[in-house]
């Protein structure tokens, strides 16, 4: 990787960590604490469904969540500050700025997603006593959640560049939303009839179809995940995280900042 | 070869959200400074100067026009390695401390891992931030963030810098500090492009300075030679009401209050003034320079056209 993309990137990540950003892992921990407790008191035979459920979507949540809110502020809080005029006036192209912000966000959320993971299987542990072989498949539910954050984080800055804080953050909390329910989209594309069939589509295909993303149930009823889906959606989030970043590259690569 | 060699460079914006109408920030501007210069960029607020920084620096794009800094083109990255610039009223990344704020900057100006280490001790030792080196930027006082700025626009030793307002906001010392730096620099041969609208920086420092105002050159050369065809004033005061009838004469513009006088006179007066005084026996109390002959030449400069161009836009 160019070295300006590195210095940049974990420029980006001190500043989070220094913004306490991974203080959400101590909500986690005792979220994780009290599930796992009261789950174990309450539940018969389903304890491991219902913490690997919870586990897992709270660690979808509290990402997002991140990647929202941070990524909204990679580009407008440097403007507004103008830290940025000093990193431009140095030899650093606009996209190693941007393309070295989603990578220092992007880690950001990869360790503190790390964090979480072990907090779930610590919550595993203690409710089910031991663990399974199919319990192997919760890494592949938390890779694609993962994959969830590159596309979320990449939209936040897409947005992030010509838009102002609070509309990004709406755009891309909406398409978070409406990415979740991309099959469902699909589905009412494949329904639809004439110009609303086309425009049903078109909006279904352009939206992150994050649903495709979420294998949290069938993992949580141990069931495996197919290395072709894997495969694919690796590619899909690259794709649609890559050329979110581009929008926002080609976008920002012509703005002014006054 | 000049340092800094702007060709015609403009910006107009559109301005207004339904019904956008053109706001012209920078006119065609022709400007060149030599190496080794230290040259003053004068002008009143929202006259431009901060706008042909930015042009400069890449950060908006012009209208028109083009500028080449030590022969390479602005967007060149080997031109930008040789830039330094301090933004006008700076904020830094204020979680860093001062050490790690010039590490990033200078990591980012590629300045080598091996030199990095005590390249950033003496820079922040040159500023007089070495106590204050591992403290976080947001308990730094003003003055300290300006020499936090100044510091990182040099912690790469380039040749060219641009600075926006560097003594805005500075205590007195604080001015003389950063007036004293640029001279040093200017010793070590790099070449020093600056923004005020305090004049007397302009004056004690500038070999060369341009005047800016509404977007427009109003003036550019050496301060003695833009001063030479005006001259500052001085204020006499002195005790007794009595003014001395060959005071007219010599252009003193008088005003009384109770038993003191003072009068405006042009610098070029003040002795035949003074003996005009002491021969009526009259006690003189001050003598004190009214206004430079720069900011004379500022004056006459910007107010006649102030009008006419704030009706163009």
């Amino acid at each position: 990787m160019n070295a300006r993309i590195a210095h940049i990137a974990s420029n980006t990540f001190r500043e989070a960590v220094r913004d306490r950003v991974l203080y959400n892992l101590i909500a986690f921990a005792l979220l994780m604490s009290g599930a796992a407790i009261l789950v174990g008191q309450i539940s018969i035979d389903i304890e491991r469904l219902v913490v690997v459920n919870l586990g897992l979507t709270a660690v979808s949540l509290f990402g997002v969540v991140i990647a929202i809110f941070i990524g909204i502020g990679l580009v407008s809080k440097e403007i507004e500050k103008k830290t940025l005029y000093t990193v431009l006036s140095r030899p650093v192209s606009r996209w190693e700025f941007i393309v070295g912000k989603f990578l220092g966000l992007a880690g950001t959320l990869v360790v503190n997603t790390f964090f979480m993971a072990i907090g779930v299987f610590a919550s595993l542990l203690y409710v089910a006593h031991h663990f399974q072989r199919t319990d192997g498949w919760i890494l592949v539910a938390l890779y694609f959640i993962i994959l969830q954050f590159l596309i979320v984080t990449a939209l936040a800055l897409l947005f992030s560049s010509f838009s102002s804080p609070l509309l990004s953050a709406v755009f891309a909390f909406a398409l978070f939303v409406i990415g979740c329910f991309a099959e469902d989209l699909r589905g009412f594309a494949a329904m639809a009839h004439g110009v609303s069939r086309w425009l049903a589509t078109g909006a279904a295909y352009l939206v992150p179809n994050l649903s495709a993303l979420n294998v949290i149930g069938s993992v949580a009823h141990s069931q495996p995940v197919a290395g072709q889906l894997i495969l694919a959606n690796t590619a899909y989030a690259l794709l649609y995280a890559g050329m979110a970043l581009c929008g926002a590259v080609l976008i920002f690569e012509r703005r002014n900042l006054k | 070869m000049a340092a800094i060699d702007i060709l015609g460079l403009a910006k107009t914006y559109s301005v207004g959200f339904w019904r956008k109408h053109p706001k012209v920030a920078l006119r065609p501007l022709q400007l060149q400074v030599e190496e080794g210069e230290i040259f003053g960029f004068l002008g009143p607020n929202g006259a431009g100067k901060t706008t042909t920084l930015k042009l400069l620096m890449g950060l908006v794009f012009p209208t028109s026009g083009t500028a080449k800094i030590l022969g390479g083109d602005i967007g060149d990255p080997r031109v930008k390695a040789q830039i330094g610039f301090l933004p006008e009223q700076p904020y830094f990344y204020d979680y860093l401390t001062a050490r790690e704020l010039l590490e990033y900057y200078a990591q980012l100006s590629g300045v080598e891992a091996r030199t990095r280490s005590t390249r950033v001790r003496e820079v922040l030792q040159r500023v007089g931030l070495s106590d204050a080196a591992n403290l976080q930027l947001r308990k730094f006082s003003k003055g300290m963030l300006q020499r936090a700025g100044i510091a990182q626009a040099i912690v790469h030793e380039p040749k060219v810098l641009f600075f926006d307002e560097p003594m805005s906001g500075l205590d007195p010392v604080g001015r003389r500090e950063v007036r004293d730096l640029m001279e040093e620099l200017r010793q070590e041969g790099r070449t020093v492009f600056f923004s005020t609208h305090i004049l007397s920086d302009a004056e004690t420092l500038c070999d060369r300075v341009a005047i800016i105002h509404q977007g427009e050159l109003k003036g550019i050369g050496v301060v003695a030679d833009l001063t030479s065809t005006v001259e500052g004033k001085v204020e006499v005061a002195w005790q007794g009401a009595t003014v001395p009838a060959s005071l007219k004469a010599l252009g003193a513009q008088c005003h009384s209050a109770g038993d003191i006088v003072r009068a405006l006179v042009p610098e070029h007066n003040q002795d035949a003034v003074l003996d005009a005084l002491r021969r009526e026996g009259l006690r003189i109390i001050s003598l004190t320079p009214v206004r430079t002959s720069l900011e004379e030449y500022y004056l006459r400069h910007l107010q006649p056209s102030g009008a006419s161009a704030g009706a163009r836009l």
